[in-house]
């Protein structure tokens, strides 16, 4: 005879689970208290595992330029067609070099891995292309590579960083555990005043994943 | 993971396997046997909506089985893969050596091709056409971002196929190119000769290649040319190699032969880049390409 389960008929049993789907503000608790164990397993540890909060060797916090270009990066919605998250697969190590990972982006607030690839990773695009390949590229795309489908970025030649408060984000950044000194923040300002914003984002997107040497 | 403390490799454990205990009892305790021969007086739930009632028939044994199984699976897995804290799993899985497992079995399968090309001179590539479609798939995947799918270049990326080269067109030179890079240096000379002295070596840069230029200008121009230029591009304008320096009297121009381009060349100069790819492709890959590269012109 085969084993059998159902829900137990009415005073068959002793389980109170009608009280609970009779209750959606009780169930709801309870739903969230079962998925709480999955979180709870999976997020506080890595909080404290080394593997995901210690620097690689020779991971600098971004210099005040590069810190402006990120934000230029961010603006302008990048991250929502580029990713910066190599994925251990050959036929991505093979594309765009050493797969990402956990120790380069400590001191990214917030982190832009990114989900979803219209334009390729670019976890390591510096120093793959040279600058100018990037200005032609940034002001029209269509006219280094016909095919792109990338939106073209003039405006960034023309505007200039007048008014930095490059110094109050490093000051927010060392908050939360970016480990800029004194000096850098004192003479943020100064470093990004005047420059153009395609200056900046190129100072960013250069340095972007060159910590790595190991490119394969 | 193998670097957790022992606090939070014993929470993982616990929380995991005390959920995976929880659901087995759950399903435990509220498993009920019924057989057929069960006589119960009211088989409905007690709901009724509209004169339809619903019945509270036992969940179908597969059903059950199922949750067992994944019970039984997510058991087998912990045991196998890494999970549980510290613990690495029977199989020491990780997807680090997983990867580093198929970059092997590619070595397996490629490195003797490309150490049979590595070791094969460049008219011998050139020769082998399975060889210059490797070298043709390397460029598209690597080169054609800047010198374009076709090696035609744009404007501040050479053209490959027009045997016009700026650091040389054998393919030893293509080869050292592609593994070192190249950096372009032309100077900035708006301020050392001054806007009229920009327009008249402007106009004699453009009088070598045999365009129209004013020859009042130019011949102002000849004069600032052999005192500045002539170092770099030779006192005839035919160029140097070795500096990566353009010659100035084939009509062929990276950065455009519009006066006004030439103009704005001399003033604010220009510093094309080749990037290294030495460490990118190693040394065997841009061989190959170096042997494409070079029969593109070649077949011209």
């Amino acid at each position: 005879m085969p084993l059998l389960s159902r829900m137990p008929l009415r005073g068959e049993h002793n389980m109170n689970h009608e009280i609970v789907e009779k209750n959606i503000g009780l169930m709801i608790v309870l739903v969230i208290v079962a998925i709480s164990f999955g979180t709870l397993v999976q997020i506080p540890p890595l909080f404290f595992d080394k593997a995901t909060t210690e620097p690689v060797k020779g991971l600098k916090p971004h210099s005040a330029l590069e810190l402006e270009g990120r934000d230029i990066y961010i603006r302008e919605g990048c991250h929502v067609c580029h990713t910066q998250m190599i994925r251990p697969f050959r036929a991505e190590t093979e594309r765009y070099g050493h797969y990402s990972v956990a120790g380069e982006s400590i001191y990214e607030h917030p982190f832009l891995w990114g989900s979803k690839r219209t334009g390729p990773d670019i976890a390591r695009v510096g120093g793959r292309y040279s600058d100018d390949w990037h200005r032609a590229h940034m002001f029209n795309p269509r006219d280094v590579v016909p095919e792109s489908n990338m939106p073209a970025f003039p405006w960034l030649f023309d505007n200039t960083i007048d008014d930095p408060i490059t110094d109050k984000k490093m000051t927010a950044l060392r908050a939360v555990g970016v480990p800029y000194t004194d000096e850098q923040i004192r003479t943020a300002n100064d470093q990004v005043r005047g420059k153009t914003e395609i200056d900046a984002l190129l100072a960013y997107l250069q340095n972007l994943g060159t910590v790595l040497k190991d490119k394969r | 993971m193998s670097s957790l403390s022992s606090f939070w490799h014993w929470w993982i454990i616990i929380l995991t396997l005390g959920c995976i205990a929880g659901t087995w009892l759950l399903l435990k305790l509220n498993q009920v046997s019924v057989k057929p021969a069960d006589n119960i007086d009211d088989p409905t739930t007690g709901h009724e909506y509209d004169g339809i009632q619903e019945y509270n028939n036992p969940l179908p044994s597969w059903w059950y089985w199922m949750f067992i199984l994944t019970i039984v699976f997510a058991l087998a897995y912990l045991i196998l893969y890494p999970g549980l804290g510290n613990f690495k799993g029977y199989l020491n899985w990780t997807s680090a050596g997983q990867w580093q497992a198929e970059q092997d079995q590619a070595t397996i399968e490629y490195a003797p091709i490309f150490e049979r090309y590595g070791a094969m001179s460049f008219d011998e590539l050139k020769a082998d056409p399975e060889a210059l479609k490797t070298g043709q798939r390397l460029f598209a995947n690597n080169c054609s971002i800047c010198h374009g799918s076709a090696a035609t270049g744009s404007v501040g990326f050479p053209n490959l196929r027009d045997n016009d080269w700026l650091y040389g067109g054998t393919p030893e030179a293509i080869e050292t190119s592609i593994l070192k890079g190249r950096q372009g240096q032309m100077m900035a000379w708006g301020a050392v000769i001054g806007e009229d002295g920009v327009k008249q070596t402007a106009a004699y840069v453009a009088s070598l290649s045999g365009m129209k230029a004013d020859a009042e200008l130019a011949e102002k121009g000849k004069t600032t040319f052999a005192t500045m230029c002539i170092a770099c591009h030779g006192p005839d304008g035919k160029g140097n190699q070795l500096l990566g320096a353009p010659n100035l009297t084939d009509k062929i121009w990276l950065y455009g032969g519009s006066p006004n381009k030439i103009e704005e060349t001399i003033r604010s100069g220009r510093f094309g880049q080749m990037p290294a790819h030495e460490e990118l492709l190693g040394k065997e890959k841009i061989h190959v390409l170096a042997a494409y590269i070079s029969s593109l012109s070649s077949q011209q």
